[in-house]
């Protein structure tokens, strides 16, 4: 019953470990078992609600689990990057892009070593990576939300995080930008740096992630993209009851 | 007269205008980032909260030790630190809000103060505390208007990135501060220090107020601190820009307010708030970013 995930072998970076997460005692995501391997480029699909955001959550650190473990193997604090699905960014702040960026290098400069000249370079060159070059000194109150999420994926790059989570990174984002993104991920997964995307697209998620996690609440399948995102697979993601059962049973499911 | 006597005469002839002088310098060096980073954290209207929140101490401070500036300052420091810190407090253990909590304590403290003053003593002596003494500074007050002045801006040199981030990202702060790994959900590094940031930066609005009561008076010091800093939105762009138009608007507006007070025989305090206020209305007509003439005559649009 129980589907094939990939499992907690030397390579993986992210273990999950009978993971269960949520709010107020509901599930939002039950029993997750299974790990993201070291370099492995993952999409985590699902309907809304299915735990996708909870689940990134989780592997930051800023939500503590019911039951279970998340387990990173040889992770630091700094070795994280995340892009949360509504950055609380103060959009109308007065910085200018290039100092955004350079937030990316916190980890070496922290709050007071300077930002010398070949940081400033990483994250020009960053700058240029997203299709931004010559924005460096424009504020970030003047860009389109498009632009402002390349400045985002910018300071990613420059954090040089072996862990990156994106939380719907694509959402609201045209097709070029989305284009000229996926190709920051594409350059992120031959670093063998570790990505987890949570995706609405199928499409894409076919075309430009090797491995996928469907989730809804409980887990659906998780492995190759091509076996995971069948028909039936997708059928029983999508009659995932959204809704809370508010008089539901405390579970009693054994941690496996 | 020429504009030189009208203009310089005073500050060469008398040596209060002088200490006034002086005075204004240092509060406008540690009021004008001060008063900005307010504005930018959305808490405009908590510095007024707190310059209320002063008065009972100052009050208490005058009881003890009669006009001593230094008793003053130091139950004023005590008071706003108080309610600055059960404010704080009582918005993480209850629902209520930060700012619904200020109002309230801000409220009773000030209250308590105009209670204190009116009982004990004279009419003269509330207005002092309520309107200050610019023109009346002496060397004690000097100094500490310049060591609070000090105390600030290496604070502020020292916090400035956290202080920043924290205001403007503070879901990253949260992250690349350190994980909430091995703790509770969200209490890790990144948000301690925000939090520890945000405490200190109170301490410093406290302080800020505290020095400007004794020459603006505790209704007047909030004045120096957020009209140049609302107005400096209208001039720059950046923070760093914005700290230093802010400083300069405020000590432009101490030195006008200075000279139509000796000249026209006005209390020095109103006189240096009102030419603030001129500036501001000025800023909001005529500056560069975002005015009342950006927005009605932007200019012909460009090519790209």
């Amino acid at each position: 019953m129980t589907p094939a995930f990939p499992d907690a072998a030397a390579e993986t970076l992210v273990r999950l470990t009978d993971l269960t997460l949520g709010y107020r005692r509901h599930p939002a995501v039950h029993h997750l078992s299974g790990g993201f391997r070291d370099g492995s480029l993952t999409a985590v699909v699902g309907p809304n609600g299915a735990g996708k955001s909870t689940l990134l959550k989780a592997v930051v650190g800023a939500l503590a689990p019911f039951g279970g473990r998340v387990t990173l193997h040889g992770l630091g604090a700094g070795d994280i990057a995340y892009l949360p699905q509504q950055a609380e960014v103060e959009r109308d702040f007065p910085i200018d892009v290039l100092d955004t960026v350079l937030l990316g290098h916190w980890r070496r400069v922290g709050l007071f070593r300077a930002v010398g000249r070949a940081l400033t370079r990483q994250a020009e060159e960053a700058l240029a990576a997203v299709g931004l070059s010559g924005f460096e000194r424009r504020p970030i109150a003047a860009l389109s939300a498009g632009q402002f999420q390349r400045v985002l994926f910018a300071r990613m790059l420059v954090q040089d995080a072996r862990l990156i989570l994106l939380d719907e990174p694509f959402t609201a984002i045209d097709a070029r930008t989305t284009a000229d993104l996926l190709d920051v991920v594409r350059r992120w997964h031959g670093e063998r740096r570790t990505v987890v995307a949570v995706l609405h697209d199928l499409e894409q998620v076919r075309a430009h992630f090797p491995d996928t996690l469907l989730l809804a609440r409980e887990p659906i399948a998780w492995g190759r993209t091509a076996d995971t995102l069948t028909a039936a697979n997708l059928d029983r993601a999508r009659a995932m009851a959204e809704a809370w059962d508010d008089s539901a049973a405390p579970c009693r499911r054994a941690a496996s | 007269m020429t504009a030189f006597d009208a203009l310089a005469g005073p500050f060469l002839e008398f040596a209060f205008m002088r200490r006034a002088l002086a005075a204004c310098l240092a509060l406008s060096l540690g009021c004008g980032p001060v008063g900005v980073l307010l504005v930018l954290r959305r808490m405009s209207l908590m510095g007024d909260a707190m310059s209320h929140a002063v008065l009972p101490g100052a009050a208490i401070g005058f009881l003890a030790a009669g006009l001593s500036l230094w008793a003053m300052s130091i139950g004023g420091f005590l008071a706003g630190l108080a309610v600055a810190l059960l404010a704080g407090l009582v918005s993480r253990v209850t629902t209520l809000r930060e700012d619904a909590s200020f109002a309230a304590f801000y409220l009773i403290s000030l209250a308590g103060g105009v209670l204190i003053v009116s009982l004990r003593g004279s009419n003269v002596d509330l207005m002092h505390v309520l309107f200050g003494t610019i023109l009346a500074v002496d060397d004690g007050g000097l100094l500490l208007v310049a060591g609070i002045a000090t105390v600030t801006l290496l604070t502020l040199a020292l916090l400035y990135r956290p202080l920043v981030v924290e205001c403007f990202d503070p879901g990253f702060l949260r992250a690349v501060g350190g994980s909430a790994r091995g703790g509770s959900a969200g209490g890790g590094l990144g948000s301690r220090l925000g939090a520890a940031c945000h405490l200190i930066f109170l301490v410093l609005v406290v302080l800020n107020l505290v020095g400007g009561f004794q020459a603006l008076g505790t209704l007047m010091a909030v004045g120096l601190m957020m009209l140049p800093a609302a107005s400096a939105r209208f001039w720059a762009e950046r923070v760093a820009t914005l700290a230093l138009t802010a400083m300069t608007i405020a000590f432009a507006s101490g030195v006008g307010g200075l000279l139509l007070s000796f000249h026209l025989n006005l209390p020095s305090g109103p006189a240096i708030v009102l030419v603030a206020g001129t500036v501001h209305l000025l800023s909001l007509a005529l500056g560069p970013v975002g005015s009342l003439r950006t927005r009605w005559f932007p200019g012909r649009h460009l090519t790209a």
